[in-house]
Order: structure tokens, then C-alpha cells, then sequence
């Protein structure tokens, strides 16, 4: 075999093994959020996260690629290399806002917001910034450097996320009336410990893939490197999230320090690959801080997200976008400027749209589950299956 | 006869049932319950706000002893289930008019 053959297959078997550990992102997701919420929501959690692999790869497939990209091709890898490995991100922008609007948000709205986010919303931003570019020229046009997605991904699923709380409201009875939050604590903790490290193995598919080639010296290097400092990021988010809840309130919450972890993760992806070994420290702690400030800032706003994921994918995508400007700006084609541009025009257009959309949807299938199913739990209702038969119900 | 209830904090089952085995009292009944006395519930912490635990997790026994077992009976409890601290839980004595063991149809003492 010829040098560019070995290089071919190589980056082709890169491709795929990055979209398998992707793909672990999606028990990532299921069981952060099944363990997050109340045990009589469970099931309906797990069909969603399910359903929502399904459809939006398929309506990848079927519209969102060829959106994004144009037609299917790569001269470097297998075309389909190239293609699996792009698909495996799509669920993870939608299953993002899906989880912030567990426990009162039915299937079948969700699952047909996830063809269009899919198929549309998702690929049209990656055109801009990963694809085909046809804004190129123009005012519009994207000059961010947004290595595995932090605003393309992350900040995307979050302002999706933003649109589907405003319109759906918080939980029954999660801020009384007469104030403050009611507090409504996870079902089951190991079941989010696996989650949040499932996602982050997940991450070294994600970022070290985004890195595009491993077949040379150099490139074996930076796909190392990215890796090193996504890990590094997820570790100070937890440390820092770990060190304040003591500092504060004399207790070690460990659905903060692991949501502090998978913030540090959301911070760096924008340009793990641009950073010395040790500038991820610095981003993952003040994404691990991010949380910490997020999480009661939102609930100050009202916004019910049992998960956290606001905090961790949209004010992290936020900041991991801007940090590459400020850690990693060459003056030239990365500039502060140029970060904050991409952060605003993806987040004007995943907001407007994801709302138009979500609005539309909510005419026709409510996304809102009634009272009484909510209150008996979705599990029943939507899917007929408790996730839990034999446990007694926590409320 | 009397009925003697008691509840206890779970982790002194099994002093209660060691001490009651070695004083010749055989046989109780036991129940997970939640509940709260003087004490009442505990606060927990939860993504960094507050909550209170009403109901904390207690064990009922439940045995019937003979009318000349009963202070005995309470006093091996006591004793075994004590830890001085707030919590400790109750003690409950009520009669009992009839005992039957199912699989010889004995009576009363001889059912105990």
C-alpha cells in the first residue's frame, strides 16, 4: 500500500472510532437526565433520548448533510467515514434541550421538533461554520474558530433549550406561589455519575475527531494534545464546582460538581486544539464557576431546567467561543471580534427559529403535558412502562 | 397478653433483636416506616438550595409477650435501642385479647 493509501484508512478507522465514543454520549444523555428527574419520569426520558438519536440521524442522512455539506464526499477518508462521523453529533444539539424540559414535555412534539432541528436548524449552522459556508462573502459570514462546537453545537441545543422553556414553563409546582424554589431532588445519583462520565469519554470522540486527521506525526500530536486539554478542562470544572459548594454551603452537591465537569468540557471545545497544557485549567474553571452562578441565576429567572443544562451547554458554549479569542487570537483569521460575531449570529438564528418552530409545534401536538399526567408521571401516560414498578413514588 | 410496639432508629435492630434472643424472648415482627417525632426532619442540600426531609426512616417492632414479660421486654429495649441522642424513638404497650398459632390452633400463652 502507497503512503496515501495507509494514510486513508487510517483516518477512515480515526473517523469511526471518534463517532463510536460520540455515540456513548447518547447513554451519556439518557441516564444524566433518567437519574436527574423523579422516578416517574424516568421511562418517558429514555424514549426521548432514544427517539431523538433515531430521528435526527436518519433526517441527517435523508436532508441535513446535504444541507450542511452539499453532497457527500472526502477525499481523505471514506466518504462514509466522513459522513457517520458528522452524524453523531446531530443528537447531541437536540438532546441538549430536551433534557432541560424533562418531566413535563411529551414525546411526539419533541420528536417532530427533531426532525426539523435535524434536518434543518442543526445543518444550516454547520453549513455556516463547518460546510459548504453560504454566507461566505458576505457581512454574515462566519470567521469563528469553533473546533468541535462549542457555539455550534452547545450554544445551538441551548438556545433551542431557552425557546422550549419559555414556551413549555416550569415544572407543577417547582416555584410556588408564595415564592422561592420548591426543591424537587434527583432520583437516582449513581445513574448520573455514569451519565456525566459516559459523556465525558464521549468528549474525547468529539474533540479529538474534530481534529479531522490523525495519519501523520504532527496530526497524531494535536489529536493528543485536543485530548489531553478536553480532559483537562473537565477535571478543573469539577475541582472548582467541588471547592466552592464546600467553601459555601459546607457540602459537596455532587450533581453540581458533575455538571461543573461536563461545563469545563462545553468551555474548552471550542479550541482545544490552539491551547498550551495549561490554559485549560483556566478555561474549565471559570466553565465549572459558570455553572455554579447559572444554575441559581436561572432559577432566580424562573427558568425550570431540572438538568442544568443551560448553565452547562449555553453559557459554556458561550464562553468557550469567546475564551479562544481571548487565549488563542492570531489578529488574523481568529479574533475576539470574530468569536463574538459567530456567538451572536448562531445565537439569533438557533433562538428566532428553534421559537417560530417550537411555537408552530405547540399549535398543533401541545408540548405540554396535562396536569394529571404530569402529576402521575409521564412514564405511565406517554409510554405505559413505569421505570421503576415495584419503588414507592417520591411525591 | 400486651402488644409491645416500638420505634426505633434502623441501625439498633440489630442490638434490639440480639438482646431480645439472649433474654428468651422469641419471635417479633418487623416494618420500615418514616416518620417524626420532637425531633422532626432534617434540612439537605440540593444544586444549592435548601430542603427539608420531613419524614426519617424509623423501624417498628411489633411483638406480644406474656403479661409477667412486659416490663422485662421494655426494659431489654430500651436499653439495646438507646443512644441518648434526640431520635431515639418509642415505646408502645396495648392488650391483646386473643393469640392463635395458625399451624396448631395452640392458644393464647402457648401461641406467644
Amino acid at each position: 500500500m502507497d503512503l496515501q493509501s495507509i494514510s486513508y484508512v487510517i483516518d477512515t478507522f480515526f473517523a469511526i472510532f471518534s463517532m463510536t465514543l460520540i455515540i456513548f454520549m447518547v447513554p451519556g444523555f439518557a441516564m444524566l437526565e433518567a437519574g436527574l428527574v423523579r422516578t416517574k419520569n424516568v421511562t418517558a426520558v429514555l424514549m426521548v433520548n432514544t427517539m431523538i438519536y433515531a430521528i435526527a440521524s436518519l433526517a441527517f442522512l435523508l436532508i441535513g448533510y446535504s444541507i450542511a455539506f452539499g453532497d457527500f464526499g472526502s477525499d481523505s477518508m471514506s466518504k462514509w467515514a466522513a459522513f457517520l462521523f458528522q452524524m453523531a453529533f446531530v443528537g447531541k444539539a437536540i438532546n441538549i434541550m430536551s433534557g432541560g424540559v424533562s418531566e413535563r414535555a411529551k414525546v411526539l412534539p419533541l420528536a417532530l421538533f427533531t426532525v426539523i432541528m435535524g434536518g434543518f436548524i442543526y445543518p444550516v449552522i454547520v453549513n455556516w461554520s463547518w460546510g459548504s459556508d453560504m454566507l461566505a462573502g458576505t457581512l454574515l459570514d462566519l470567521t469563528m474558530y469553533d473546533l468541535a462546537g462549542s457555539t455550534v453545537i452547545h450554544s445551538t441545543g441551548g438556545w433551542a433549550l431557552l425557546a422550549a422553556i419559555l414556551i413549555i414553563g416550569a415544572r407543577r409546582g417547582r416555584y410556588p406561589k408564595e415564592g422561592g424554589v420548591r426543591v424537587i431532588p434527583a432520583s437516582n445519583i449513581p445513574l448520573v455519575t455514569l451519565g456525566a462520565f459516559l459523556l465525558w469519554i464521549g468528549w474525547f470522540g468529539f474533540n479529538g475527531g474534530s481534529v479531522g486527521s490523525i495519519a501523520s506525526k504532527e496530526n497524531a500530536d494535536l489529536v493528543a494534545l485536543t485530548i489531553m486539554n478536553t480532559n483537562t478542562a473537565g477535571l478543573s470544572g469539577a475541582i472548582i464546582v467541588g471547592a466552592f459548594m464546600y467553601f459555601r454551603y459546607k457540602k459537596l452537591d455532587i450533581t453540581m460538581v458533575l455538571n461543573g465537569a461536563l461545563g469545563g468540557l462545553v468551555a474548552i471545545t471550542a479550541g482545544p486544539d490552539l491551547y498550551d497544557i495549561y490554559t485549560p485549567i483556566l478555561i474549565g474553571s471559570i466553565g465549572g464557576a459558570l455553572v455554579v452562578f447559572g444554575v441559581s441565576f436561572f432559577d432566580k429567572l424562573k427558568l425550570d431546567d431540572p438538568v442544568g443544562a443551560l448553565s452547562v451547554h449555553l453559557l459554556n458554549g458561550i464562553w468557550g467561543t469567546l475564551a479562544v479569542g481571548i487565549f488563542a487570537s492570531n489578529g488574523e483569521d481568529i479574533t475576539f471580534l470574530g468569536q463574538l460575531k459567530g456567538v451572536i449570529v448562531v445565537a439569533i438564528f438557533a433562538f428566532v427559529v428553534s421559537y417560530l418552530i417550537l411555537f408552530l409545534i405547540n399549535k398543533i401536538a401541545p408540548l405540554r403535558a396535562h396536569n394529571d399526567e404530569e402529576m402521575q408521571g409521564l412514564d405511565v401516560e406517554e409510554c405505559g412502562l413505569e421505570a421503576y414498578p415495584e419503588f414507592k413514588r417520591a411525591f | 397478653m400486651k402488644k409491645i410496639e416500638a420505634v426505633i432508629k434502623p441501625f439498633k435492630l440489630e442490638d434490639v433483636k440480639d438482646a431480645l434472643t439472649e433474654a428468651g424472648i422469641t419471635g417479633m415482627t418487623v416494618a420500615d416506616v418514616k416518620g417524626y417525632g420532637r425531633q422532626q426532619g432534617h434540612s439537605e442540600l440540593y444544586r444549592g438550595a435548601e430542603y427539608v426531609v420531613d419524614f426519617l426512616p424509623k423501624i417498628k417492632i411489633e411483638l406480644v409477650v406474656a403479661d409477667e414479660d412486659v416490663d422485662n421486654t421494655i426494659d431489654i429495649i430500651i436499653n439495646s435501642a438507646k443512644t441518648g441522642k434526640i431520635g431515639d424513638g418509642k415505646i408502645f404497650v396495648s392488650p391483646i385479647e386473643k393469640t392463635i398459632r395458625i399451624r396448631t390452633g395452640e392458644e393464647d400463652e402457648d401461641a406467644i
